[in-house]
């Protein structure tokens, strides 16, 4: 038979070059049929070989109730474990005592000042830097964390006691719930009111431009304000109700911002971190907090 | 004419599929649906692909708004929504992705490209002001960010006119709204741009977790309160310290 075939074909030996023809001819030009080099052909059936063993030793072919699970049962969530617990292992002997030290004891020894500095640093460059800026400094309506003005406290716990449980944040039962009325918005002042109250707050600061303080301002500021920002303006912690007395504002010191703060009344909201960070983590985070240059 | 393919040496089969092109065709498609067949028609009957959790459950009117949005301005091609089971990714941005975290999304916003962060768990994580004034101007919130600002998602209303044919179509591919989730799309949207509307109970009772958003802008329910839903509820369904992990290593 391929005697036959050969006979019939116009395969031929080809007399320059000495390879065969494939037989192919079109309008009197013929195909050489060099063949592959060998070592072409050697790698194309390794790789060949190369996926059928790697289907066989890693997981790979579906069945009808699940898959093959490979030689060695390697999957890359089991992996994720055996890194993360190795990763735990390492960490433990520093994060121990980070566990178990109170926030004080940490600061006290340099060690875990050090190891809870680094952890704070990694953990606010990922959560806090978005909101509080990268190195702390905040923007408008988003507190300045390196100066010594604190809305809610600037003690190593009352630091961790916002993080865990954020401000105003509707999920955490334990949250920094008080929050400014909106005067303006609601009707509890008139316009005029709150253009007489703004100017009376600016005075407090001795900000530039400020009239000169009024009765009619200090009977609004004594009646709507004072409960929370404290009689002489120093404000109140416990309830978030910032200092008006010094030169730190968190939304801006001109008077149109004024107004419209006291028109819409409200405050920023911050996550309760207790719901995606572990206790170490806030704790380490509080420290770097506290450290930045304001805490108390 | 001297050309006669019939001496080629391979002969046979070749020569049938060479001279008839139906057939040529039949061929190649059987030879392409190899690959779908092997790697995607079993991830329709294993039971194993998507876990089983707690707490999944289809979009709210108003999140399933701001997806669509999301999918228009194509927040995908920067973001991705897929936490891989890798140490980095974990620390960073929390559990890794399950299956069944995005089984109600059609088209899933997995993506493939990180320009920005990944957005699978960025539920919760800032507030909605922060979400707002980022939208407006990302380089007011990110000095570094190179992600474009959205300002007028805040002055465009929210038309969700279609959003009750979306529901239904959901539900013919799988998603399980309820004829009651469906009556009430509308309602729903407005309840949760809204503090202390009326229907916010029944909305949180059918969309648990669902974030309400306090809408004041004059322009009522914008695309921006829309978008800051959806991007409020991502990631957060799966209570991590209640799940399995163990159970659903594969």
């Amino acid at each position: 038979m391929p005697d036959k075939k050969h006979e019939k074909s116009k395969v031929r030996i080809d007399a320059h070059s000495g390879v065969p023809t494939t037989g192919h001819e079109w309008d009197g030009i013929e195909e050489l049929n060099t063949p592959l080099p060998r070592w072409w052909v050697w790698t194309f059936w390794l790789t060949v070989l190369w996926a059928i063993a790697y289907t066989i030793v890693y997981p790979a072919w579906p069945t009808l109730s699940g898959g093959t699970h490979g030689l060695f049962g390697w999957n890359s969530r089991n992996q994720l474990t055996q890194e993360v617990t190795q990763l735990q292992v390492t960490r433990a002997p520093i994060f121990a005592k980070l566990k178990n030290a109170s926030l004080e004891e940490i600061e006290a020894n340099p060690d875990l000042l050090s190891a809870a500095r680094m952890v704070g640093a990694a953990a606010f460059a990922n959560n806090c830097a978005a909101c509080h800026g990268a190195g702390g400094a905040g923007s408008k309506g988003y507190a300045n964390l390196n100066d010594d003005d604190w809305i809610w406290g600037g003690h190593l716990n009352e630091i961790r006691a916002t993080i865990e449980h954020g401000a105003r944040w509707e999920t955490d039962k334990a949250t920094h719930s008080s929050s400014m009325p909106a005067f303006g918005r609601d009707g509890l002042l008139t316009p005029d009111q709150i253009s007489i109250l703004a100017d009376h707050v600016r005075t407090f600061a001795e900000l530039p431009d400020t009239v000169a303080p009024t009765a009619e301002g200090q009977k609004l500021y004594d009646d709507n304000c004072a409960a929370c920002h404290g009689i002489e303006g120093k404000g109140n912690t416990e309830l978030g109700a910032p200092n008006l007395t010094d030169a730190i504002w968190l939304y801006g010191s001109d008077k149109p911002t004024i107004i419209s703060r006291i028109k819409n009344g409200g405050g920023g909201v911050m996550p309760a971190w207790s719901e995606k960070l572990d206790e170490i983590t806030i704790k380490a985070l509080s420290i770097y907090v506290h450290s930045l240059g304001g805490g108390q | 004419m001297s050309q006669n393919v019939n001496h080629s040496p391979t002969g046979g089969l070749q020569k049938l599929m060479e001279t008839n092109s139906i057939l040529l065709v039949v061929a190649i498609l059987i030879l392409v649906s190899i690959g779908g067949v092997v790697e995607i028609v079993p991830l329709f009957y294993l039971k194993n692909t998507i876990e089983k959790v707690e707490g999944v459950r289809p979009y709210s009117p108003l999140e399933l708004a701001g997806y669509n949005i999301y999918v228009r301005e194509g927040c995908y091609t920067c973001h991705s929504q897929m936490i891989r089971p890798l140490r980095d990714e974990v620390e960073r941005y929390g559990h890794y992705s399950l299956a069944a975290e995005s089984m109600y999304d059609h088209p899933h916003q997995w993506g493939s490209k990180r320009n920005g962060p990944d957005l699978a768990r960025v539920g919760g994580k800032y507030s909605n002001d922060w979400q707002r004034d980022h939208l407006r101007n990302p380089r007011a919130m990110v000095p570094t960010s190179i992600m474009p600002g959205y300002p007028f998602l805040t002055k465009t209303p929210l038309n969700a006119e279609h959003i009750t044919e979306q529901m239904r179509t959901l539900r013919i591919v799988g998603v399980p709204y309820t004829d009651t989730q469906i009556e009430n799309a509308l309602i729903d949207i407005q309840a949760q741009g809204k503090l202390d509307h009326p229907g916010a109970p029944a909305l949180s009772q059918r969309y648990p977790n669902a974030m309400i958003n306090d809408v004041s802008g004059e322009n009522g329910i914008t695309e921006e309160d829309a978008l800051i839903a959806y991007l409020q509820h991502l990631g957060v369904s799966v209570d991590f310290k209640l799940y399995d992990d163990k159970a659903n290593i594969r």
